[in-house]
């Protein structure tokens, strides 16, 4: 069963120094909440892992919580590049960033094979490209079958997976709609999991589209209204564009996003 | 007399008129999403939008501003996951026609979007990287680049293969084994080029209206193929201005 906590205490529990965390959310349901717990608990030496590390890994990566990042395309989307991705790969700041770099195919079916209990994942990916020259964990492998030359990825298994979903009941059970990109997968990954919710209800109903984790397959559920600001909750909120627009600004100098960082994120006043 | 429009309108009407109604199109953000919509909201009510976010026939009604944005999922005929997007709908083949930009492209249309100058692991400039766009340029039937173009961005190598185009000339897909047709269309803001169907070189084979063959090969960094029956394109209709401003429109509105 899940445990319902606060999420200051799931992330204090969940997410050590030095683990592999994956924060998944594929624009929508992003859980930026959780993303600040963690810059606030002062997390070092992370290997981060997202598909699109737009907005909140930047704000991790600038904050100095990362040592690597795996990933498919960093960029704010709709918007353009992130400074503080930019600046930690172009100048070391504020520290060194090791890279492991695949496309989105590549990346989703790691989680796939970490879901699965595979150790590796077999697809038609990265063929001549560059991306293998420079990810070693993309090698070519030979169907037993037909003899044909495909692609293997290894399997992605996070210490801890962070997703944001729409509603959770009293026993943990998690339940999320609209775009779900791929949660299940970094959650069914992953050694341990965080879900933060907009809301705890006493009884789940169902909605078109919806993906339910059971909450004895999830570790901890913590209730945050909102928790997926500037991203959005579908039936909840709307995504805040306006943020993704404005942190181009606030980011590109190193002074106005660490300004940014203290005020609304390690002296932000948080809810129990 | 048409009506003033600015060469980036062009090159979206002109990228809008590629699409048919009836073919499934992979839509990025952006410029071609842009382009889709267009079409969509004018001669191809028909087109399938997919959105790699997991939106399947999406007819959003207003330009998203990110790839995940509602109202796709609201107006999709199916939303389904990513690993979903990229091993039942893209990889057997089933989509017809890809869109992608590029921040570099070589003469056969193999594209960057990962790092420029220095060297991978201390570029001078950082992209973002692939995103869905190795999977798009190998897999689709056929992919359409639309980009600005420049000596900056059309260069003689690309610093990155982020994307396969045509590698290094004919014969070279089927020899990776890469399904889909390639690059057969690319669409700037100063004409068309189109792959050539023996040396898949791109091949400058439409004009905009307005823009000489001078102009063309001045912003690319190759020697530039030109078709012997070079053509120019019609320029905007009226009626392609008013929808394509209107759905601008929403995007601002949005923001």
């Amino acid at each position: 069963m899940a445990k319902l906590v606060p999420l200051a205490d799931g992330i204090a529990e969940l997410v050590r120094d030095g683990d592999t965390v994956a924060l998944e959310g594929f624009t929508h349901l992003i859980p930026f909440a959780a993303g600040h717990e963690i810059i606030r608990q002062g997390r070092r030496d992370l290997t981060l892992v997202r598909m699109t590390p737009d907005v909140v890994y930047d704000q991790l990566i600038g904050a100095g919580c990362a040592r690597r990042l795996v990933f498919s395309w960093g960029g704010n989307p709709g918007v353009g590049s992130l400074h503080r991705f930019r600046d930690a790969v172009q100048n070391s700041w504020p520290g060194p960033l090791e890279l492991e770099e695949h496309s989105h195919a590549g990346m989703a079916n790691r989680y796939v094979a970490g879901a699965s209990g595979l150790p590796f994942a077999v697809l038609r990916g990265y063929t001549g490209t560059d991306l293998p020259r420079h990810t070693t964990n993309i090698r070519s492998i030979d169907c037993p079958f037909t003899g044909e030359t495909l692609t293997a990825v290894p399997a992605l298994n996070p210490d801890v997976t962070v997703v944001h979903a729409q509603r959770a009941d009293r026993a943990g059970n998690v339940q999320m709609w609209g775009i779900t990109g791929v949660q299940k997968e970094a959650v069914l990954a992953a050694r341990r999991s965080l879900v933060t919710v907009e809301e705890i209800v006493d009884e789940l109903t169902p909605v078109a589209g919806q993906v339910v984790l059971p909450g004895w397959a999830v570790t901890a559920v913590a209730h945050v209204p909102g928790g997926a600001h500037p991203s959005y909750a579908h039936g909840y909120s709307v995504r805040d564009n306006a943020f993704y627009v404005a942190w181009d600004e606030i980011s590109r100098d190193r002074d106005t996003f660490q300004e940014w960082i203290a005020r609304h994120v390690r002296d932000a006043e948080v809810q129990a | 007399m048409s009506e003033q429009y600015t060469a980036d309108e062009m090159m979206t009407v002109a990228a809008a008129r590629q699409l048919r109604a009836g073919t499934a199109c992979f839509v990025g953000i952006g410029l071609p999403s842009t382009a889709a919509n267009l079409a969509r909201a004018t001669h191809a009510p028909g087109l399938v939008l997919i959105y790699e976010s997991g939106c399947l026939g999406a007819k959003p009604d207003r330009l998203p501003l990110s790839i995940g944005d509602g109202v796709l999922a609201d107006t999709a005929d199916a939303v389904i996951s990513v690993p979903e997007v990229f091993n039942y709908w893209l990889q057997p083949g089933r989509i017809d026609v890809g869109f992608l930009g590029a921040a570099q492209l070589d003469r056969y249309g193999n594209i960057n979007t990962t790092v420029i100058g220095g060297e991978y692991t201390d570029p001078k400039v950082r992209l973002p990287g692939a995103g869905g766009a190795p999977e798009i340029a190998a897999s689709c039937g056929e992919v359409v680049v639309i980009v600005r173009q420049s000596r900056r961005t059309f260069t003689e190598r690309v610093d990155f293969v982020t994307s396969v185009g045509y590698g290094g000339g004919p014969g070279d897909r089927a020899r990776l084994g890469l399904r889909g047709g390639g690059p057969r269309t690319v669409i700037t803001d100063l004409g068309v080029l189109e792959a050539d169907p023996d040396s898949c070189e791109l091949t400058l084979t439409r004009l905009h209206p307005g823009v000489t063959v001078e102009r063309v090969r001045e912003a690319t960094g190759w020697p530039l193929a030109v078709a012997d029956e070079l053509s120019t394109g019609e320029p905007p209709t009226a009626e392609e201005l008013a929808v394509l401003r209107a759905l601008e429109a929403t995007m601002r509105t949005a923001a």
